[in-house]
């Protein structure tokens, strides 16, 4: 009999596609180019720029009341703690104590928008791996923040609330009302997003073990927030560097060992928790006192350097200006918490699927227009 | 666990969420969350705060209380407010004075930041909570 020749293996060969940067599940315009053999991913690269605003360039040019309302957009969803980080760099500068009141609401307001954040995220989080059900609840329970954040600030999404040495207005009539209103429904449907989510036999599978990143890789990359939390990093600004009433109260911190992609989901989900523990703490005693110490209608800082980070609800946000003693910052940098959590993606998709892959991008959080500034 | 502890175990936490689901199916009804926007337009208020467009206030015979003092031009981060001025003679006093010839707001160039509003000292600018920017050809205007 004759020996039939073995058929040679199937020539395989690598091949190119992108990702964005008009693809949904990018969130923004971000372009992924990706190298893959059949499904699996050999390479990702992400390619930036395509919203970039120069925003850093615009703070040279503009007085510190100016750069405050660039900020908001930055990471839109976190935009009154980006408000924030330049108040706070601004206001050490320049030496000025704002009363506790500021502090208390500035806070209150910081926690609300992480909800707010964590909501969304959370709703586009399920709508990424096809269960668009998550998607309307979640933003349910946001819209009742963005209306606190209407009520009071005068817009939902880039509120420009925080000045250097307070709040542009008081606090309105309806805040604490609305604010406890927003507690006692937000506890009731918190559990909802387990039983819809979380326990979801098939989400578990898409979530668990994939997209891995170790300890010692969160730190190398510098990872901050719920990515770098989930594989144990505790690397929470407001546990180790309190700023504004976080001092005042007392929470947990989310932390995970697992590094995975469910390990950084169960991390959001518990800081929503945490935040509304936090909240609580504070809607209930907020000091009476005005809501803006008086500074110089032209800002000067002394010269020098001055550095002020916070946590936004992607990670660590630094601003980083050096003056000259003008009235513009000489240079302003933000570290901002995306870019980081960007540049490790390649390390945690490589041999994954491209389904994987979308899970991760969506546990990593990215808001595009905090990346490229 | 064995193969048919985990289907067991899939289908229940499906029908767990699928409880959440129905629950919303059957109780909400026809009270949706969204708001049916262009039809409530009449009924739809705004809050005090919400920051549409900037307006210059005119009472009942017309007249703003502007002064020209150019404070919120120098505010605004972006250009978006002009003052065109011009020097006349004050008619009491007969002295030199600056007049206000135009207040010009460019609705397209703001960022709604709400700094000019707050750097006016005579609180002759407000926020209008007008958002709808935009007429159909259909509308009367
Ligand atoms: S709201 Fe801001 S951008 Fe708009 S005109 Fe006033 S200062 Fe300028
Ligand atoms: S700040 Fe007020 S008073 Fe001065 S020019 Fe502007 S609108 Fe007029």
């Amino acid at each position: 009999m004759e020996t039939a020749t073995i058929a040679p293996p199937i020539k395989s060969e690598e091949y190119f596609i992108n990702m964005g940067p008009q693809h949904p599940a990018t969130h923004g315009v971000l372009r992924l180019l990706l190298t893959l053999d059949g499904e699996i991913i050999k390479k990702v690269e992400p390619d930036l720029g395509y919203i970039h605003r120069s925003i850093e360039k615009m703070c040279e040019r503009n007085s510190y009341q100016q750069i405050i309302h660039l900020t908001d957009r930055l990471d839109y969803l976190s935009s009154h703690i980006n408000n924030e980080a330049v108040c706070l760099a601004v206001e050490a500068a320049l030496g000025v104590e704002v009363p506790e009141r500021v502090k208390v609401v500035r806070t209150i307001l910081d926690e609300l928008i992480r909800i707010s954040s964590h909501c969304l995220w959370w709703g586009v989080m399920g709508m990424d791996l096809g269960a668009l059900t998550s998607y309307f609840y979640a933003f349910r329970d946001r819209e009742m923040i963005n209306d606190i954040f209407e009520e009071t600030c005068g817009a939902r999404l880039t509120m420009n609330y925080n000045v250097p040495g307070g709040l542009m207005h008081d606090i309105h009539p309806n805040f604490v009302a609305r604010t406890r209103e927003f507690l006692a429904h937000f506890k009731t449907k918190l559990p909802e997003y387990d039983r819809l989510l979380t326990d979801n036999v098939i989400f578990q599978k898409r979530t668990k073990g994939v997209g891995v990143l170790s300890r010692q890789d969160a730190i190398a990359f510098g990872a901050s927030g719920p990515v770098g939390r989930a594989s144990g990093y505790s690397c929470d600004v407001r546990v180790h560097h309190p700023y504004s009433a976080l001092p005042k109260v007392t929470f947990k911190e989310a932390l995970r060992t697992e590094g995975d992609s469910f390990a950084r989901y169960q991390v959001r989900i518990q800081e929503m928790w945490e935040s509304v523990a936090i909240i609580e703490q504070l809607i209930d005693a907020i000091p009476e006192g005005p809501h803006q110490v008086a500074t110089d209608a032209v800002i000067k800082l002394p010269k020098g350097e001055f550095y002020q980070k916070v946590e936004t609800a992607r990670g660590e946000l630094g601003v980083f200006i050096i003056s000259t003693g003008t009235k513009n910052p000489y240079r302003l940098k933000f570290r901002s918490p995306g870019f980081s959590n960007l540049s490790l993606l390649n390390h945690i998709a490589v041999g994954g699927k491209i389904g994987d892959l979308v899970a991760t991008m969506a546990t990593l959080d990215l808001v595009i227009p905090d990346i490229d500034r | 666990m064995s193969y048919f502890t985990e289907i067991y175990h899939g289908v229940k936490t499906l029908l767990t969420g699928m409880r959440v689901t129905g629950r919303y199916f059957i109780t909400s009804g026809k009270s949706a969350i969204t708001q049916q926007y262009p039809d409530n337009r009449a009924s739809l208020k705004m809050f005090d705060r919400f920051r549409g467009e900037v307006v210059m206030l005119h009472d009942e015979n017309n007249e703003h209380s502007c002064t020209g003092c150019q404070k919120c031009e120098l505010a605004c981060p972006n250009g978006s407010i002009e003052i065109i001025w011009d020097r006349g003679v004050d008619p009491e006093t007969g002295k030199k004075k600056k007049f206000i010839d135009k207040h010009i707001y460019h609705l397209g160039m703001c960022t709604q930041c709400g700094l000019c509003v707050q750097a006016c000292p005579s609180n002759a600018i407000v926020w209008a909570q007008k958002f709808r920017k935009t007429r159909s050809t259909t509308e009367p205007s």
